[in-house]
């Protein structure tokens, strides 16, 4: 069953956690473990994370949250109209960040726990990350009925 | 997010119920700072995850500084009854080259 959802709220604190809630209800429409979805919990805070402390990091701005279930995978989007990323190279190593206090690991968080991570950037006019993944126990499942 | 300090010697137990992000670490960051400048004897901080439901790199951040603060007058950070989930977490971040973990407070207390 294909299905979508978007939502739009603006780059508070607060909407972190509500982001979470939303992609993790979303989410159990497929065979994710628990695991799994606590996999995606951390990449959506990590990339909500990253519009409130570095896109817009002295004002409010708008972020677009857009989630499809399409041939049994999730795909998650997430954009901003901040100040975008010069270097997304630079920004993609750990350790690396602009501001104190933060470890810089947000991206490798989001590569590591979702199938497959884009970032697309344009300094003054925002960025699009988009990730995705697919089930593993839905794969396997896959997998014996091919080979039945 | 709720947090519960103790102080036991040098050290500082601090029990965190819930989730620890953007939005809260900044409640955890206070509120262990205020507690280390009032003991003045305390070195190490001990950090109770039982009860955390999430973490994420902001909350990673805010413990991390409160670790260099007291590596700065030789203490250090452990942590107690770390679900898998969190472990993971830690373990990617490569916080765990900092942070000690043990079972429970009288193994950590004891180390």
């Amino acid at each position: 069953m294909n299905n979508y959802l978007k939502l739009e709220f603006p780059s508070l604190p607060p909407n972190v956690g509500l982001a979470r809630l939303v992609v993790a209800t979303f989410a159990s429409q497929l065979e994710f473990t628990l695991a799994e979805i606590e996999e995606i919990r951390v990449a959506v805070s990590e990339a909500v994370s990253n519009c409130v402390i570095h896109a817009y990091p002295e004002i409010t701005g708008i972020v677009v949250l857009s989630l499809t279930i399409e041939d049994s995978g999730l795909t998650i989007q997430i954009t901003d109209y901040g100040k975008g990323i010069v270097d997304i190279e630079q920004a993609k190593q750990a350790t690396f960040s602009t501001e104190p206090e933060h470890m810089g690991l947000g991206l490798v968080f989001m590569e590591s726990f979702m199938d497959e991570m884009e970032l697309k950037s344009r300094p003054q006019e925002g960025t699009t990350v988009t990730m995705k993944k697919r089930p593993e126990r839905g794969l396997a499942d896959d997998g014996i009925s091919r080979n039945n | 997010m709720t947090l519960e300090t103790e102080r036991c010697g040098a050290n500082l137990i601090v029990s965190i119920d819930g989730e620890l992000d953007l939005e809260t670490a900044p409640v955890f960051r206070d509120t262990v700072d205020k507690k280390l400048n009032q003991y003045d004897s305390v070195r190490h901080l001990i950090l109770d995850l039982e009860k955390v439901s999430f973490i994420d790199s902001s909350g990673l951040g805010a413990i991390l500084g409160r670790f260099k603060r007291l590596n700065q007058q030789g203490g250090r950070l452990s942590a107690i009854r770390v679900s898998r989930q969190i472990l993971r977490v830690l373990e990617l971040s490569g916080l765990l080259r900092i942070m000690k973990i043990y079972d429970d407070r009288r193994q950590a207390l004891d180390s």
